[in-house]
């Protein structure tokens, strides 16, 4: 099952970083070159409409590394894309592409303000591990069950997930503002959760350690659990028996059935832990942040938790990179929008450039780099290529 | 390939060069007043609401020695992030078009107590004090739909009026029962037939939706109906042109939008609002709190121009001048819901 190559596997994105040596330097390097390469393309992009790439990367970065402040927030844009980064690359790693993180991070946020609200008096000891639990049980709750009809009927997740996505969003909206609207208020969103239920924001910690970082900086203990979470992730993954038997399934289901693998159970069980990394979103926008429900709050965090995990190769590790670039990149957009002329479509524009260079140019370099390894086997890049 | 690459890398020194240090920040004179205005969901160019206050931004920048920044949040977070920024960065007022701000700008104005916010239809809390540095700016929209209620009232030749809300909340209940209350004081016999689009944000979004209710509102023998839909009342006008009767615009002057078929529109005046509070912080006399824009503030009015001069005889505007009179000088309540 650990072959460098892999190349009976059917899904492409079903790659996984476990060659070693000059491998592991290439599969390093590939992205860095990638993102690099991006940059210089939205530096072109943003002279063809006149203004200077120059100023509009220093004020990109400034925003991003200018300040401790700046860096809080790279890291706090960074937390949801983590978990929602991991919920896509679990799921890769058994083949099934989730692509209904959104829809499972509103049901695990709904759930997690729900439950807050329903126990005022708990103490933060109970309550807050309970509401962790509850936000992945939400997501692990919509996940399962495109999970179980893929694994039961063959039915295919893409379309299941996708149409999950629309219920949840549907489902959350109506009850946030037909039954669990604070009262008196306008704004589509539930009442504040109890005390006891906030995790805390990081600023304290890090101004005794003498790091100046501003009380309103939004960064919060959902950042440790989002680390947490790319550990376990790895571990569940990379030493457990239910790791081995999702990359199993990923790489080659026939086989992995042969083998005596129980495929429709792993591919269930891959579904709910996927669904619960989407679900901890949770644990950053209700827990850490908003302290409530808010209706349609998460502008499309669930999507780009796949161009997260393609740009980290599905590895968690390599999640978590990719999260802290694209925390980097929103992090800087905003400051651009606030400080400059050049309009906020654009930044979009080269965050998207972003994201296609380095998703295209980390297979360029990766396949240039392997045939200068493996000379005189065409044939094996070919296979890889399909 | 070395070739494409060193082509490449030429164009971009080129470009690095060439577009210079062309500076398109605001200066960073410290002295300057600086006003910063953060969009709702929409944005800058919707021909409505955030437009108005845009209006009103570039109307005193024209009066006075004012620079501005404008941006629009691209994730809900960034509302607030984005807001700090602007405090940070030495701004002197910022104001938030949209109730959906009010939150972040609570927030916010309790960490930098020496700027000073402003919140364009603030959704304010059960005998919640603002503090001194932050102006919720809220609309009488019930005066300024009394009068257009009015117009309709006598305008009516089947005695059946109706209404179309976006989404179902207390802030377009005001509108509806503003409405009601005008149509009635014009004329006792009228009845008027209330719909809503939805109870989402989304429903301020669904012009078919809008279409669908005033055409049922039409074929009952309605042939006037005002909305307070935001996008959903296209719909609504669309349907007036098509079945040949009358719609009433609301928040921006939409006469224009179907010349003939738009009686008048009932005009929220954010722009004036938010001149207004620039203009009391630029003179430095700015005061937190609830600020309320009625008639008698030039918060609210209907709409008269070339589009509808036809459509609306001298008796009505004298009746419908009669009527603001009297609510300004306090003689006729209108009620809010």
């Amino acid at each position: 099952m650990s072959l460098p190559g892999a190349s009976g596997t059917t899904t492409p994105a079903v790659e996984t970083v476990e060659t070693a040596g000059t491998g592991r330097i290439v599969s390093l390097l590939a992205p860095l070159v990638a993102v690099l390469a991006a940059f210089l393309v939205g530096g072109l992009v943003v002279a063809a409409i006149g203004e200077s790439p120059l100023e509009f990367y220093s004020i990109l970065f400034r925003g991003a590394f200018g300040s401790v402040d700046g860096v809080g927030l790279v890291l706090f844009n960074a937390t949801p894309l983590i978990f929602a980064g991991l919920a896509v690359a679990f799921a890769f790693r058994s083949g099934l592409f989730n692509i209904g993180g959104e829809g499972q991070l509103y049901i695990g946020s709904f759930v997690c303000a729900w439950m807050a609200l329903q126990m005022p008096a708990a103490p933060a000891v109970l309550l807050i591990p309970l509401l962790i639990l509850a936000s992945a049980a939400g997501g692990a709750l919509w996940a399962a069950i495109p999970g179980y009809l893929k694994a039961r009927f063959g039915v295919h997740e893409v379309i299941n997930t996708i149409m999950m996505n629309f219920i949840a969003v549907a489902l959350t909206s109506y009850l946030v503002v037909e039954i669990f609207k604070e009262p008196g208020q306008m704004t589509p969103q539930t009442a504040v959760i109890p005390m006891a239920g906030e995790l805390p924001r990081l600023a304290g910690f890090f101004q005794t350690i003498g790091v100046p970082l501003p009380n309103a900086n939004p960064l919060n203990a959902s950042f440790l659990i989002a680390l947490v979470a790319v550990w376990l992730a790895w571990f569940i993954l990379q030493r457990t028996t239910l790791g081995y038997e999702i990359r199993a399934v990923g790489h080659n289901m026939s086989a992995a059935e042969y083998a005596g693998i129980n495929v429709r159970r792993t591919l269930v069980m891959a579904m709910l832990l996927s669904g619960s990394f989407a679900g901890l979103v949770a644990t950053n926008e209700v827990m850490g942040f908003r302290h409530r429900f808010l209706d349609n709050f998460s502008s499309g965090v669930g999507f780009m938790g796949i161009a997260v995990a393609l740009l980290g190769r599905n590895s968690p590790v390599g999640v978590l990179f990719a999260a802290l670039l694209f925390g980097v990149l929103n992090t800087g957009a905003l400051e651009v929008d606030i400080f400059t002329e050049v309009p906020r479509e654009l930044i979009l524009v080269v965050q998207a450039v972003t994201i296609i260079l380095v998703v295209v140019g980390n297979e360029i370099v990766r396949r240039r780099l392997a045939r200068g390894r493996a000379m005189g086997c065409p044939s094996k890049e070919g296979a890889e290529a399909s | 390939m070395r070739r494409l690459t060193f082509l490449v890398l030429s164009l971009v020194l080129l470009s690095l060069i060439g577009a210079g240090c062309r500076q398109s920040t605001p200066s960073q004179d410290a002295d300057a007043f600086k006003v910063g205005m953060v969009f709702d969901v929409g944005g800058k160019g919707d021909k409505s609401f955030n437009d108005s206050a845009y209006r009103g931004l570039l109307r005193i920048a024209d009066d006075f020695e004012i620079e501005h920044t404008e941006f629009e949040p691209g994730q809900d977070a960034d509302r607030e992030t984005g807001l700090r920024k602007l405090a940070q960065a030495g701004f002197d007022v910022i104001i938030g078009v949209g109730f959906l701000f009010s939150d972040s700008m609570r927030s916010v104005a309790a960490d930098y107590p020496d700027v000073r916010f402003a919140c364009v239809d603030f959704d304010v809390r059960q005998d919640e004090v603002l503090p001194d540095n932050l102006a919720g700016l809220v609309f009488r929209e019930e005066e300024g739909s009394f009068l257009v209620g009015v117009v309709a009232g006598l305008k009516s030749e089947t005695g059946r009026l109706g209404f179309v809300g976006g989404m179902d909340v207390p802030l377009i209940h005001r509108f509806e029962a503003g409405f009601i209350a005008g149509a009635r004081y014009a004329n006792p016999a009228v009845s008027v037939t209330v719909g809503y689009a939805g109870s989402t944000p989304q429903a301020f979004a669904d012009p078919a939706k809008g279409k669908e209710l005033a055409m049922l509102q039409y074929g009952r023998g309605v042939d006037i109906i005002y909305h307070a839909s935001g996008n959903t009342g296209i719909g609504v006008i669309e349907a007036a042109r098509e079945t040949r009767k009358f719609a009433i615009g609301v928040d921006s002057n939409q006469n224009y939008m179907a010349p003939g078929h738009v009686l008048t529109s009932m005009v929220k005046r954010v722009d004036n609002a938010v001149y207004a509070v620039i203009l009391a912080a630029y003179e430095n006399r700015f005061e937190g709190g609830l600020q309320e824009f009625g008639l008698a503030e030039d918060g609210v009015s209907y709409a008269m121009d070339d589009y509808n001069a036809g459509l609306i005889s001298d008796t009505i505007v004298e009746a419908v001048e009669a009527a603001k009179a009297g609510i300004i000088a306090g003689e006729i309540d209108v009620p809010r819901e």
